[in-house]
């Protein structure tokens, strides 16, 4: 009786996870970053006054790593959400400027508002190698001990800060 | 007939312009240099085994995503250094994971990816093997009710027999108490 309906069981295996298939997103891939330390770079910031900016100076705190460009429709898209969660909650939001032209990208933010605690340029896109960026606007959530904790790719919808970003903020503010 | 023969050759003409393949397009990026041979023979052979993450069905070779052409770049000077493929695909798969191989590693993570289709496949040979071997028992056993049903059917109305030899449409109609 078991083995009769043992062809069942593997349908139904083979079903849910087509099923599964249906919902996922194939441009979507999990990160192989995540819960390990977070890449650590050096990098100049748009403002030239100021000195480089350096990772390893954000330990300590939970902190948001965006990756945007102005010549990114979508980072436009998202960027109201992220505008929301710098009123909502206090920490650092750093914009990864990445593989765009610095005038293109002051222009982009007096047009949309600049809420990054920092923007850093990385005109030929090496940070962005090395954070494994394979599409422009990407989120990363970072805790206090520099470990990557999330990554969002393509635009914070507003419930993705709803639902994922301000959860997972919260929970790592927390402990 | 001139006109024919004009024809035919301005269409092999053009059938033979169609055929030509357009190499010049992509040949302002790829003016690599290496120290030997081997090195571009590597580098090319490289470029297959990775797919190119913005443009899945693509391998790095083929894709001129801007990603792509940074990886290119960043592959080329590892093989420069004269790195391994191992240590290339280490730098890859930390930063885009083992999807970036076109061939992932044989790990506890993509274990099922390598084994199970042959699972599925010994599992289907299994019952292939047992479906095959199952006696037919439904025309062996003479109880059966579709036998029986069958007997009392022919043994009601012996015209059957009569009737059944003739091809002809217009005989049938004389079988036609059976209904």
């Amino acid at each position: 009786m078991l083995l009769k309906l043992f062809p069942l069981v593997i349908f139904l295996g083979i079903a849910g996870f087509l099923w599964k298939g249906l919902s996922l997103d194939p441009g979507t891939l999990p990160s192989p970053l995540i819960d390990k330390p977070a890449p650590s770079f050096s990098v100049a910031t748009l403002d030239t006054e100021s000195p480089p900016f350096d990772s390893a100076g954000m330990l300590g705190q939970v902190w948001v790593l965006n990756v945007w460009a102005s010549w990114c429709g979508p980072c436009a898209q998202e960027h109201p959400q992220l505008v929301a969660l710098s009123e909502v909650r206090d920490i650092p939001i750093v914009g990864l400027n990445y593989k765009d032209a610095p005038e293109d990208a002051r222009l982009w933010l007096n047009r949309y508002g600049n809420i990054f605690s920092d923007v850093l340029a990385d005109k030929d896109g090496d940070v962005g190698l090395d954070w494994g960026v394979y599409g422009v606007p990407e989120t990363f959530l970072i805790d206090a001990e520099g470990r990557v904790r999330m990554k969002h790719v393509g635009p914070v919808l507003p419930s993705d800060l709803e639902q994922k970003l301000l959860p997972a903020i919260d929970s790592l503010v927390a402990s | 007939m001139m006109l024919n023969i004009g024809r035919l050759g301005f269409w092999l003409t053009s059938l033979f312009l169609l055929c030509t393949p357009v190499l010049p397009l992509q040949a302002a990026e790829s003016l690599l240099e290496f120290d030997t041979p081997e090195q571009a023979d590597y580098y090319t052979e490289l470029l297959g085994e990775y797919r190119c993450l913005k443009c899945q069905n693509q391998s790095l070779s083929d894709s001129q995503a801007s990603l792509a052409i940074d990886l290119r770049r960043e592959i080329h000077e590892r093989v420069l250094a004269g790195e391994p493929k191992a240590a290339i695909d280490d730098y890859l798969v930390a930063r885009y994971g083992e999807f970036v191989l076109y061939r992932p590693r044989f790990t506890s993570a993509t274990l099922l990816l390598w084994v199970g289709p042959f699972v599925l496949l010994a599992i289907a040979i299994v019952f292939a093997v047992r479906l095959a071997r199952r006696e037919p028992q439904v025309a062996n056993d003479p109880s059966s009710s579709a036998l029986d049903e069958a007997r009392q059917l022919l043994g009601e109305s012996g015209s059957v027999e009569s009737g059944s030899g003739q091809p002809d449409g217009s005989k049938g109609e004389q079988t036609a108490p059976l209904r």
